[in-house]
């Protein structure tokens, strides 16, 4: 059943190849499957769509006019308050069966894809692994990761420009997530919206690419802060452009002092052993629940 | 497009807060948001008349209540005031100040029938 639901707004979908999840012997809406909650009002938030999901099919709106005196109510909620407690549940969830989560986050066009798809071949089939992506439109990517022969869910935004811990909680419940894995979320191509969302990773890993501008860190501050990691991608375009890495570096850490930098190419393999040692340390932090 | 995501929570909160049955109207809604936080005031205000239309707080007033950055000096241990998050320190020029407040986006108040 769903345990995270509570259900969100937006028009995100959720794809993947249904014969991931044999447990599940129907295809019937999932609204159905794992909406038992006893509301009396609409509650759809989302449904089935083919072999994928559709969030927010609309809020049960009241409509109620009302001449009425005006009065005052205290809420004091936090806007990111419902996103922050989904991220809770999901962290949970992660460190209980020691899965090792990470959020990549970058402008469209950095080399995501392709980085986490050479990430999985340098792995080898060695670690148990599945990917979320996070697309406005189309399950490319999702497609170009199962190509690998990795385990893959697309999450379609709609008209959302990034990922929220809702659609990640109820993607982590489709993927049958192995104990001890490592799950890799790809998010919208944006640098300003998912800075702000939390979705339970462990880390945020911001990837710049060396085509964008060395000054980004300093344009797009709140992700680079948010960020633990950032790899400056596509490295070995390096003699062909006008991109300074140190300044660059220096930039993210005048935002974040903290951030660990790998500079990388994915196509050429450059810093893609540091890459991995990053990620199989933090794997198994994850495992032994440091 | 981040306003309007956050102004979609925001609605999802007023709506959560009417099932009570405490209000079936929103006249204003007043809203705490932090300098540091990211967000345009006039961007949230016009993503939240967008979302609010057929619902309960359509029309509603959006007023905010802005509340200023600040963060506390690692090299003089003052707390100062911030205009934006990577600002060092305006009394001494310490580096990096750590954030202690203007991040908030909070629903404070509504004015309801």
């Amino acid at each position: 059943m769903c345990t995270v639901c509570g259900c969100g707004e937006g028009e995100a979908t959720i794809a993947e190849e249904t014969h991931l999840h044999p447990h599940h012997g129907h295809d019937g809406p999932l609204h159905a499957r794992v909406h038992s909650h006893p509301h009396e009002h609409a509650h759809i938030q989302y449904r089935a769509a083919g072999n994928g999901l559709h969030f927010g099919l609309g809020a049960a709106h009241a409509h109620a006019p009302g001449l009425s005196q005006g009065r005052m109510v205290q809420i004091e909620q936090d806007i990111l308050g419902k996103n922050n407690a989904y991220a809770a549940q999901n962290r949970a969830r992660l460190a209980a069966r020691g899965i090792f989560a990470i959020n990549l986050v970058s402008s469209p066009g950095s080399g995501k894809t392709t980085l986490l798809t050479r990430t999985i071949e340098g792995l080898h089939g060695e670690i148990p692994l599945a990917v979320i992506e996070g697309d406005q439109q189309t399950s490319f990517d999702a497609e170009r990761i199962r190509a690998t022969g990795a385990t893959a869910i697309q999450i379609n935004t709609g008209k959302g420009c990034h990922l929220d811990a809702h659609m990640v909680g109820h993607a982590m419940e489709r993927l049958d997530l192995a104990d001890h894995s490592l799950l890799l979320i790809e998010n919208v191509g944006n640098l300003v919206c998912p800075a702000s969302f939390d979705l339970g990773e462990a880390h945020k890993v911001a990837i710049l690419s060396v085509t964008e501008g060395e000054d980004k860190p300093l344009k797009y501050p709140d992700m680079f802060h948010a960020a633990d990691l950032m790899l400056l991608n596509k490295v070995d375009l390096l003699p062909y452009l006008d991109f300074d890495v140190a300044r660059c570096l220096e930039y993210a850490r005048r935002v974040n002092p903290r951030i660990r930098v790998i500079l990388t190419s994915a196509t050429g393999g450059e810093g893609m052993a540091e890459w991995l040692d990053w990620l199989l340390a933090g794997l198994k932090n994850a495992r032994s629940g440091v | 497009m981040h306003e309007m995501s956050l102004a979609e929570d925001m609605l999802q909160i007023i709506e959560d807060n009417a099932r009570s049955g405490a209000y079936t109207r929103v006249k204003t809604v007043w809203l705490e948001i932090g300098q540091l936080a990211g967000v345009e005031e006039e961007a949230m205000k016009f993503c939240f008349d967008a979302v609010a239309r057929h619902t309960l707080a359509e029309g509603a007033r959006l007023e905010i209540i802005a509340t200023e950055g600040e963060g506390r000096c690692p090299d003089c241990h003052k707390t100062v005031k911030l205009a934006e998050r990577y600002d060092p320190c305006p009394e001494c020029g310490g580096f990096p100040v750590e954030i202690t407040g203007g991040t908030e986006m909070r629903v404070k108040e509504l004015e309801v029938e």
